[in-house]
């Protein structure tokens, strides 16, 4: 697990536009650039936001880079929930679900 | 000057994201009283406005994340946020670098604050901004308290900070109004957003509206994120603007549990004489 490095990359693409415009020319070099492993590259690539999420990345990072992806917040939500579906609970952090699904 | 204003409000990005799928009496409400919060504000003639609260990784990470900042800069920019999700146009915001520094240096005196001379906002301060200084024309002084990465300082220690700041704004020459914003409830960003826990937040602003020190700091975190979630750990702005009245006694002005802005919409001030 480096669950730190995934979260670094994500604020470093939700805070700076270099980061960003160097994501999308050469992503696979940004990606050398944090100690991953091959299940969270995979799932930042994809992106799968569901195992982002089951992986324990924080909701207010997760939410900017759902946002990055033109991921709307309803489908946002669902994917989050999809993920705990087929992962399983939040395996670190403290944005595990409560069961909650009131809203939309 | 004694402290021109304290207060505390929302800042849910949803409150501006997600306003047209709000329930259109309740948002306007919402929107009137913090717009009537700003007129408050400038009622009492300040010369900066500090604002205190609960970043949410727009500058601050696990590599180097304090406990308490204040910035210290001319300007500022906000919101970090895509304009287009936030509905608020990124701009330049004044700041005050000689202002925070002689703030800085008092408040160093019991809380080792750091200081930062580049700051972005995010919609923490964003949206309050909107709102209480839409022309972006009274210079912002932004304070942080880490409420994302554990470890969070202690709620005792928010108090502290508080403290440091209402001494630091009655020790120099310029009116000092002061506005903490944070969630009390909350569950934001996960699949939870939208869960809110009424009862838990009423009892919360009950304790704040009446300055019971005692009470304030009574919550474990454990508590805390069982009965207030991840966003129950920003309760420490708070606390912070509580500490800061130095124990004038506050008022609810707005409170109304809105699910799709994911808190309890909150505006609340603190009786502090002007």
């Amino acid at each position: 697990m480096s669950l730190y490095y995934v979260q670094k990359l994500i604020y470093e693409l939700n805070r700076d536009p270099r980061t960003r415009a160097r994501y999308a020319a050469e992503r696979d070099a940004v990606l050398a650039e944090y100690e991953l492993t091959a299940e969270e590259r995979a799932a930042l690539v994809a992106p799968d936001i569901g195992l982002l999420y089951v992986l324990g990345v924080n909701g207010q990072l997760l939410m900017h880079f759902a946002a990055l992806h033109r991921i709307e917040w309803p489908d946002y939500l669902e994917r989050m929930r999809e993920g705990l579906r087929k992962h399983g609970p939040v395996r670190e952090g403290v944005y595990a679900a409560t069961g909650y699904e009131g809203v939309p | 000057m004694p402290l021109v204003y304290c207060g505390a409000c929302s800042h849910g990005p949803g409150i501006t994201a997600r306003a047209d799928r709000a329930d259109p009496a309740k948002r306007d409400a919402l929107y009137t009283a913090l717009r009537r919060m700003g007129d408050d504000i400038r009622a009492t003639r300040p010369d900066a406005l500090v604002v205190v609260a609960a970043e949410h990784f727009a500058n601050f990470f696990m590599n180097n994340m304090p406990a308490f900042a204040i910035g210290m800069a001319d300007f500022y920019e906000g919101p970090i946020e895509d304009e287009a999700f936030l509905k608020i146009r990124r701009t330049r915001v004044p700041g005050n670098k000689a202002l925070s520094r002689r703030l800085i240096e008092q408040v160093m005196q019991t809380v080792d604050v750091a200081y930062a001379e580049e700051w972005k906002f995010d919609h923490g301060i964003s949206v309050p901004l909107h709102f209480l200084t839409p022309g972006y024309d009274l210079p912002i002084i932004p304070a942080n308290i880490n409420c994302q990465g554990p470890p969070l300082a202690p709620l005792a220690r928010a108090w502290a900070f508080g403290e440091a700041l209402r001494a630091a704004a009655d020790a120099v020459p310029e009116r000092i109004a002061l506005v903490a914003t944070g969630g009390i409830s909350h569950w934001p960003a996960t699949p939870d957003s939208g869960k809110i826990n009424e009862a838990w937040d009423r009892e919360f602003l009950a304790r704040w509206a009446a300055n019971d020190r005692a009470a304030l700091l009574s919550y474990s975190d454990a508590e805390i994120y069982r009965d207030g979630g991840q966003g129950g750990f920003e309760i420490r702005t708070f606390i912070a603007a509580a500490a800061a009245a130095r124990g004038a006694k506050g008022t609810i002005e707005f409170c109304e549990p809105m699910p799709i802005f994911a808190v309890s919409c909150t505006v609340a001030r603190m009786a502090v004489a002007a």
